[in-house]
This record gives C-alpha cells, structure tokens and sequence, in this order.
C-alpha cells in the first residue's frame, strides 16, 4: 500500500514547528525592541550578540562554552519531559519545579552526608521526585484535588524542606552546599572521554547523552507501547478510558510518579556535575521546573522537539552574558524566553487559523471545479 | 506583640488583596495563575511613584497616587491574561506561568536599565530604594505600633467586594459567568464582557497587593527577587477561603498571621524556646491549604467552569 503524501504545509508537525518559529521571532522581536528603548546605538549589537551565544567566541572556549550549554541543557530538557509526560495524560504538572527541588535535595544530601557514589544519588533523586509526584497524583484520584493548586503547594513546601535540610550540609562560610569535588568526588557523574570534545570543561559528563536517551524512551513509551496508549487515552477522555476498563486512577497516579521520576532525575543531572552548588537560603522555587513548561510548549510537546527548544532556550540564556553590562542586563534573555513562552500559549489558536484558512481555499478550489464542471 | 500584630495586618492586608483578586478571576470563568507577576509589575509602578514623587506632596497625594498608580500597572499587565485567554482561548495556565516570568524578567530590566542609565553604569542592581516616603504610607501610634493606610485600603476593598460580588446585578452576572456561561449568555449577558471585567478586577487588586507587600518592613526592593511567593501564597488564601470574599478576609489573617511568626517568632521566649525554624512557619499555610484541600475538593466549592474558554459555539 502507498501511502498518499501530504503536503508539508498540512503536516501537523510541520505546523507546530512553524508555530514555535514565530513564536521565537516574536520573543525576540519584543527583546529587540526592549533593547532598542533602552540604548538604540549598541541594540543591534546586543540583540546580534545574544543569538551568536558561545560562538562569537574563538576555537578552544567556543567547545568549553558549547558544553557549559549543554550541561545545563539536560536538566532543562529532562524537566520539559516531566511537563509533557504528564500533559499527554492531561494533567499540567507545574509541580515540576518542586519536583526538581526535591530530586535537587535528595541528590546533595546523599552525595554530602551519605558519601553515595553518583549513580546511587541519581536513584535517590528519582525516588523523591516520584515520590512528591505520586502525592499529587493520589490527592487528584483519592480526593480530586486539582494537580495544579496541589503541584503550586507542594513546590513551595519542597522548597523549604530542602533549604532546612541542605543547610545540615552547607559549606561553614557560605550559604551554598559543599562542593562535591572536594567533599566526595565519587558523587561526580563520569564523562567517559566526553569532556576532551568540550574543550575539557570539567562539568560536561554522561548527563547530556542520559536525557536524550531518556528524550527517545518517552516517545516510545507514549507512541509504542500499550502502555502509553492507555496513558493517552486515560488523558483524552477519562471516563472513556474507565469504560474501556484501563485501571484510570492507576494510570493518572503512574504517570505523576513518572513525571516526578524525570524531574527529580533532571536535578541530579544538573547538581551532579558539579557546575553549581545549592544555595541554602533562596527563597523562590527553582526556575528551571518552570522552564521546563516552556521548553516542552515550544517543543510542540514533542520529545525530540523539547531536546531542540531545550537547547535553543540555554542558548539564548547564555547569550544574555555577552550583552554589554554597562548600558544592557542580561536579565533580558530572560526576557525573551518568557515572552517566547507567553507566545507560545497561543499556538493552539495559530495552527486552528493555519488550518480555517487551508480548508477556506479547499472549499473555494472546491467550488471553482465544480463551476467548471459546468458547460459554459 | 505590637510588632507581631502589625505585621500579621500587614501581611494580611497583601493576602487580602490579591486573594480577592483571584477571587474575581476565578468567579468569572477565568483562573488567574499570574497574580504574582501582577504582583511584581503593580509594585514597579507603585515603587517609582514613591522614588520619583516629591515626599513634599504629603501623605494624602503620596498615598493616592502610589495605590492608583500600583493599581493602573497590575491592570494593564493582567491585559495580557485577558486578551490571550478570552480572545485567543489560550490555555490559562500556561498564560499564567509566563506572565509570572515575564513579570519578574520584565521588571528586572526596566529598573536596571533605568538604575544603569541613571549612574553612568556605575549602579547595575536592581533595587529602587523609597527611604523617605516610605514613612508617608504609616502613622506610628504611642506604643510603637505602625498603621499603615494600606490596611485600611485592603478593609475597603473587601467590603465593596463583597458587596459587589453578592449585593450587585454585576456580581451575579460575574458569578454565573463562572459556574455556566453557556446559561449566562442565553440570557443576554455578554460573557466576554465579564471575563474582562473579572480578570481586569484581579489586576487592580493584585497590583494593589504588590506595592502594599513591598512596603511592609523594607525600603528598598530588589526586583530580581520577584515578589517570593506572595502571589501563590494567595491563591492558598483564596481556595482556603472558599472563593467568598468574607472567609477569604478571615483565611488571609490566619496566614498573615502564620507568615508573621516566621518573621518575628525570635522575640517571644516561648516560641524561641520551641526551636522551630522559620521555615516551619513559612511553609504551614501551604500545608493547611493542602490539607483542606484534599478534605473538600470532592464537593468542592470552586466556579464550576473555571479554566476553561469560553466558545460560543459549543455545547
């Protein structure tokens, strides 16, 4: 059987990527323009400057920055599939953030105080993000409780149970945790040669080729596996699914033990390097568990979409450092993600008009053919 | 104990305001997740006006301006929750979670640009300090205690919403907006109309909430730091006070109250005696809410048809 091709302008997919385009012209359009208010003679620069990120910079530091980048991409990208594992069985999990602080807290505590090599602290980092993940799933089932009200309380109550226990473990003269090269190098991820390609930045480890593998095993799971059929089914019409006699209540409460797995693991990714420590006495949830919603929206809640907008998304914060810091901030790449994300709420209602527009001249081709069908 | 009471008000007050706020969001049909963006963006707007207006004017203007100032910024920001989730049926959580951001990222580069552009480039941080006018906003009584005027603007508040929501032809209007707009609009009301009216409300208020929570204890702000999760904090009022105005004012005194504690709890020998951190206090109104969530979300009193767009043409 062939199959009949569609025009690429029909493909859903194509679709979505051409609205995750725009969505990031406009986000940087908008920052362009901030830039622009601020000091119009360097804006041009700046804005240039953002977008080339670590490749304005020469030979050995462009792979240093390159790794640095990607470093920080594998959590982002890990946490973007929390948000879309959880959305495809219909449920927001903007819990992630608490999720990933969680796995943040599991991981430092069993590095630092436990002296657990590095593997044993990503299982300890899974374990607790499933753990707050299966809270929320069992007060949505057992008591109906909305996943986005109990996810919003949950991160702030992680938060402060992370900050009191990773003080337990908090350099003497810093508010920041212990560096894990100096108190238990063992909890440092292996890089397995992967450094040497990266201009030999230290913090680049099997971290970055884990969450794309991860990336491919959540597409496979959700598209390939019975598994996943029920999991979108129980998402696209909960008493359909009960009806059908998929368990309904197990699967809402896997998938948030799931989704916490991902974000939990996404810390471990980032905290096990060694890139950056704790700081013990911050006082707001994580971003990059927010960051993540916007990653997998951009993405088209797609898997190997959200490894792309994970990327692009740390390559734009990046950029934000080049910026001249005497007239610019570098606050304003985030700026423009934000906006990107704000866009990107929109994109259900681009793609409905790409598509009224599509049939509109379907239906009017449609019409003309049959008026030429007519003897004249 | 007057220091305990004052900040338990004052916090209250923030609480009462954006949770009332929210509360208007939500009775429309349309849930608010940005109140803490609105936050942050009403108290830029009410942080320049105590920067940049003389403290000559006196406490009457300085107060006024700054609370309809606060109040204009919430409202424009909270446009962009309108627009994209009424008009453009956008999905309002996400909405909600990059205003948030937006909030933060925007503010942060507004004040450094103008702190950058003021110095020369000497001044690169993001703070706006309001030392002086500061103490326009309070009246200090003889045994130490601080009313501030903003306490009793959020008194206001809650009774002409109240009144509004309950006593009004507009309230019921908003109200059946938010449990059956399919059933409001059969009889003529215009839901769009009252989804504006119900997120613009939020963004007065939540405005309003911000420049009150800035002006608390400090007299200077550092934007970078958002508003630290005052604006989810009342979300938690607003669900613990079952989305009526009255139990809302008396959910944002118990949390005003706990949150209050975590501040001050050091100066009373009992309390210090106990050893419990502050973050102890910090997080029980979050636990509370949770709890009380899971014991009345099976019956639960939230607006039925929140969340959800409204088409008209659907069935």
């Amino acid at each position: 059987m062939k199959q009949e091709k569609i025009p690429l302008i029909r493909r859903d997919g194509f679709q979505t990527m051409l609205a995750s385009l725009a969505c990031i012209l406009g986000g940087l359009l908008v920052g362009y323009i901030a830039l622009l208010i601020i000091e119009p003679s360097g804006a041009s620069k700046a804005i240039v400057d953002i977008m080339r990120s670590f490749l304005r910079y020469p030979g050995k530091l462009k792979a240093k920055y390159f790794g640095q980048t990607l470093v920080r991409t594998a959590p982002l990208l890990m946490c973007a599939l929390s948000v879309l594992f959880a959305y495809k069985v219909g449920m927001f999990n903007i819990g992630a953030a608490g999720q990933y602080c969680a796995g943040t807290c599991a991981a430092l505590y069993a590095a630092l105080a436990w002296n657990w090599p590095w593997y044993l602290c990503i299982l300890a980092a899974i374990v607790a993000g499933a753990l707050l993940g299966a809270v929320a799933g069992v007060l949505k089932t057992a008591c109906n409780v909305n996943v986005v009200i109990s996810g919003i309380m949950l991160n702030w109550i992680t938060l402060y149970v992370t900050n009191m226990i990773l003080t337990g473990v908090k350099s003497p003269n810093s508010p920041y945790t212990k560096s894990l090269q100096g108190t238990n190098p063992k909890a440092l991820m292996p890089d397995l040669g992967l450094a040497s390609l990266f201009g030999n930045e230290k913090s680049v480890s099997i971290a970055i080729p884990l969450a794309i593998l991860l990336a491919v095993l959540v597409w496979v799971v959700l598209n390939k596996t019975k598994f996943g059929y029920e999991l979108r089914a129980t998402g696209n019409n909960y008493n359909a699914a009960k009806y059908c006699g998929m368990r309904e209540n197990r699967n809402i409460i896997l998938t948030m033990v799931i989704a916490g797995a991902l974000a939990g693991m996404g810390a471990a990714l980032l905290y096990l390097t060694g890139i950056e420590d704790w700081e013990t006495t911050i006082s707001s949830v994580p971003a990059m568990g927010f960051n993540g919603i916007a990653v997998a929206f951009l993405g088209g809640l797609h898997p190997i979409g959200s490894i792309l907008s994970a990327f692009f998304i740390q390559y734009i914060t990046a950029g934000g450092g080049n910026v001249d810091l005497q007239v610019y901030c570098s606050q304003i790449s985030s700026l423009i993600s934000s906006l990107i994300i704000y866009l990107c709420a929109f994109v259900a209602f681009f793609k409905l008009f790409l598509q009224n527009r599509i049939r509109l001249s379907d239906e009017k081709k449609a019409k003309q053919e049959a008026k030429g069908g007519q003897a004249q | 104990m007057t220091l305990l009471l004052q900040y338990t008000l004052i916090f209250a007050s923030v609480l009462l305001l954006v949770a009332l706020g929210g509360c208007f969001a939500e009775r429309s049909g349309v849930i608010n997740i940005g109140l803490e963006g609105i936050m942050v963006i009403g108290a830029l707007g009410g942080a320049l006006v105590l920067k940049f207006l003389p403290v000559s004017v006196g406490p009457f203007v300085m107060v006024l301006t700054t609370t309809l100032v606060s109040a204009l910024f919430g409202l424009l920001f909270s446009l962009l929750l309108a627009v994209a989730a009424i008009n453009f049926k956008a999905d309002q959580t996400i909405t909600g979670t990059a205003m948030n951001m937006l909030a933060t990222a925007g503010a942060t580069v507004a004040v450094k640009a103008m702190n950058t552009a003021a110095s020369g480039g000497n001044d690169v941080s993001s703070d706006i300090a309001y030392p002086y006018a500061k103490d326009l906003l309070v009246v200090r009584t003889g045994s130490g205690f601080e009313f501030n005027w903003f306490m009793l603007i959020a008194v206001i508040c809650l009774v002409v919403a109240y009144i509004a929501l309950y006593k009004t032809r507009f309230g019921l209007r908003l109200r059946a907006c938010g449990e059956h707009p399919q059933a409001a609009d059969s009889v003529g009301i215009n839901v769009y109309k009252m989804r504006y009216a119900g997120v613009l409300i939020s963004g007065i208020l939540g405005g309003l909430g911000g420049i009150v929570y800035i002006t608390a204890g400090v007299s200077v702000w550092k934007f970078e730091n958002g508003v630290a999760g005052f604006g989810f904090l009342a979300l938690a009022v607003m669900i613990f006070g079952a989305w009526h105005p009255l139990k809302i004012g008396l959910a944002s005194l118990l949390f005003g109250f706990l949150r209050a504690l975590g501040n001050v709890y050091s100066g009373f020998p009992l309390l210090a005696a106990l050893e419990i951190p502050s973050f102890v206090y910090n997080m029980m109104p979050y636990i509370i809410s949770l709890v009380v969530l899971a014991f009345t979300s099976k019956k639960s009193r939230a607006p039925k048809a929140e969340g959800i767009p409204y088409d008209k043409g659907s069935r």
